[in-house]
């Protein structure tokens, strides 16, 4: 298929020697297309349908809003949600202030260090969060094993890899050396040229990062449930076992609320920009 | 090109008052990485108001020498004085020099103006003024229309006079330039370089220019200061640099230059069966000795029993340049692309001597 795809490619390239001719192969392109996108598309959806399908079944099979209805009214969820959504918060917070400027001087400073911090901001993926959780129960004093934000540090670990991948991917795209040369032999020092050049310019970066890590947060469960701390995912878990519907049903209203919440970072991001561009160009 | 002949643009209303220049000296420069040494020794005085070129190959040493005085490097022994004032301790910020980089180095979340006003800002100037300055400094490089443009809006050629305009805004005493055409396509860059060389008779702002192009340094520079292995292999005007070049290496370096065995009498040499001066003011080697010749000091004619053969032709315009074998050593000559014509590959040529005086340097 890979074969047939690049040959199409050329000859898409090239162009065929007359009309008739490049006209089939513009349509076998768009067919293969066509497909790709559909099965990736159905990859992606079908999961999600058959969720919203049995969130909106009642105890019998049949179709009703009951479930829907029931979120609002179920103990625990909000104070769960709230947790995750501070917890999320804080990690977000934590997790910025620590890369940014790390990233920032691992590009600047020590550029031959980047392959030993792609290296170690990898640990957290391979080794298991039960590891991490269980070995933090064990070490941390029992004032800090009984604060609920002490997850927020342990989030921050988890979070480390795509944050920092997101961060240094910004930061590859332009030029950070030069950028700050030029601030420095036109007077500036080291807080004006991070807030007022590398940070504009790493704003995309910085929304990636912030969506991994609420992403990360409001899907973490492991941890959590070890710690005994009611975030989110383990109400989730937790009320499953009564009423598998509204679970679903709750499960689907967080994933379009994130979904929301996300597009209007993004939007809100996308507004400032024009905004700032509109009022500079008048 | 001579420098008096370009045109220097009017001042723009509202531009700032030229600065001036200041006497900057480098003084036993020393510099090495990992044992390598990038400057030896390297000592250098430009003058207030003038600009002088670092010209070198490549790891010669000729940028560290500029991000030294700009205060990017530090130096392992020597200093750094403008005006009389010792700067080698002294930070970037504090150093009063304005740069421009081989790489576009706009701030991509700025626009032109803005890009420009960045370093006012910094002087604490009033919107208003900062906002006219900037607009001052923009229209002074040709880009009024362009002053809201973001980078990526913007071609190569102007985002680099933008970055020089941002430079001059903070009306610097030096100026620092690290290959700022190099990136850009041949006919902006012999733009731009007249543009900039006119500016900075009009600023009379002392500007060094780093450079490994010898015709963006001999164009725009009242000295050339020619760099090897870290230390200054020469120091002079174009002119002299091209004539009288004070080694086989700077000779190499710049111009094109091919050579021919020597016979050494005195004060001549005999180069093609023809007793020439020797320059004057020249080393003059004590052994087996070879000139070094400019394509314009050899002449050819067609000759079919001639000693030498064309091997290749290029054409430059108005010239067309001859390789020419002439026993063992192919040579370099210039003849005028009218009568370039006969002289196709592998037609037999008789080659004449026609400079007034010769360099010799060692053979080998």
């Amino acid at each position: 298929m890979a074969s047939l795809v690049s040959d199409l490619a050329v000859e898409e390239v090239l162009g065929a020697p007359g009309e008739q001719r490049s006209r089939p192969t513009r349509r076998r392109i768009a067919w293969w297309r066509a497909v790709v996108l559909l099965l990736a598309a159905a990859y992606f959806l079908l999961p999600l349908y058959a969720g919203l399908r049995f969130a909106l079944q009642d105890a019998n099979g049949n179709f009703s809003f009951s479930s829907v209805r029931a979120i609002a009214h179920q103990p625990g969820l909000g104070d769960a949600f709230w947790l995750s959504a501070e917890l999320a918060a804080l990690t977000m917070v934590l997790t910025l202030a620590l890369m940014v400027p790390t990233t920032i001087y691992v590009h600047l400073r020590l550029p031959k260090l980047r392959p030993v911090m792609e290296l170690v901001t990898l640990l957290p993926i391979v080794f298991p969060p039960i590891v991490l959780i269980i070995g933090v129960l064990h070490a941390f004093p029992l004032w800090l094993r009984n604060w609920q934000y002490m997850l927020a540090l342990l989030y921050v670990v988890l979070a480390m890899p795509f944050v920092y991948r997101s961060l240094d991917a910004g930061l590859s795209a332009i030029d950070v050396k030069t950028l700050v040369e030029a601030t420095r032999s036109l007077g500036a020092r080291g807080p004006t040229t991070l807030w007022r050049v590398l940070l504009p310019n790493l704003t995309s970066a910085m929304v990636s990062a912030v969506i991994l890590t609420l992403a990360l947060v409001f899907g973490e469960y492991t941890m959590a449930a070890l710690a005994q701390w009611s975030t989110f995912p383990v109400w989730l878990y937790d009320f499953f076992q009564t009423d598998g519907h509204v679970t679903v049903a709750v499960s689907m209203a967080a994933l379009l609320a994130t979904w929301v919440l996300l597009s209007s970072i993004v939007l809100l991001d996308l507004g400032r920009s024009r905004r700032q561009a509109n009022r500079r160009r008048s | 090109m001579t420098t008096e002949a370009r045109t220097i643009p009017p001042r723009t209303p509202g531009a700032p008052e030229p600065p001036g220049g200041a006497r900057v000296s480098l003084e036993h420069l020393s510099r090495s990485y990992a044992g390598v040494k990038a400057l030896d020794d390297l000592s250098l005085t430009v003058e207030p108001g003038e600009l002088v070129a670092l010209l070198g190959p490549s790891g010669c040493g000729k940028t560290t020498a500029l991000r030294v005085l700009a205060g990017f490097e530090r130096v392992d022994a020597g200093r750094v004085v403008v005006d009389g004032r010792d700067l080698s301790r002294l930070s970037p910020q504090k150093r009063d020099m304005g740069m421009v980089f081989q790489s576009y180095s706009l701030f991509p979340n700025l626009s032109a103006r803005d890009n420009v006003a960045f370093g006012l800002r910094l002087r604490r100037q009033r919107s208003a003024q900062r906002r006219a300055s900037a607009e001052a400094q923009l229209a002074l490089v040709g880009l009024t229309e362009h002053a809201t443009k973001y980078p990526h809006q913007l071609s190569g050629g102007q985002q680099q006079r933008v970055a020089l305009a941002r430079a001059l805004a903070i009306e610097p005493r030096v100026l620092l330039l690290d290959e700022p055409l190099s990136a850009l396509d041949a006919k902006v860059r012999v733009e731009l370089r007249e543009q900039i060389r006119a500016l900075q008779q009009r600023l009379q702002i002392t500007t060094i220019f780093v450079t490994h192009d010898q015709e963006e340094a001999l164009s725009m520079a009242d000295r050339v200061c020619v760099m090897r292995e870290g230390h200054v292999e020469q120091l002079a005007t174009p002119e002299v640099l091209y004539r009288a070049p004070s080694s086989a290496f700077v000779a190499a370096f710049v111009g094109t230059s091919s050579r021919l065995p020597a016979v050494r009498h005195g004060d001549e040499a005999v180069v093609l069966g023809t007793a020439c001066p020797i320059r004057p003011g020249t080393v003059r080697p004590t052994g087996p000795a070879e000139a070094l010749l400019r394509p314009e000091d050899l002449g050819v004619r067609l000759d079919p029993d001639g000693a030498c053969t064309v091997v290749a032709r290029t054409f430059f315009g108005g010239t067309t340049r001859l390789d020419v074998l002439i026993g063992a050593a192919i040579c370099k000559i210039d003849v005028r692309s009218d009568d370039a014509a006969p002289f196709e590959p592998s037609a037999r040529v008789e080659v004449e001597l026609r400079a007034r005086d010769v360099l010799l340097v060692d053979a080998g």
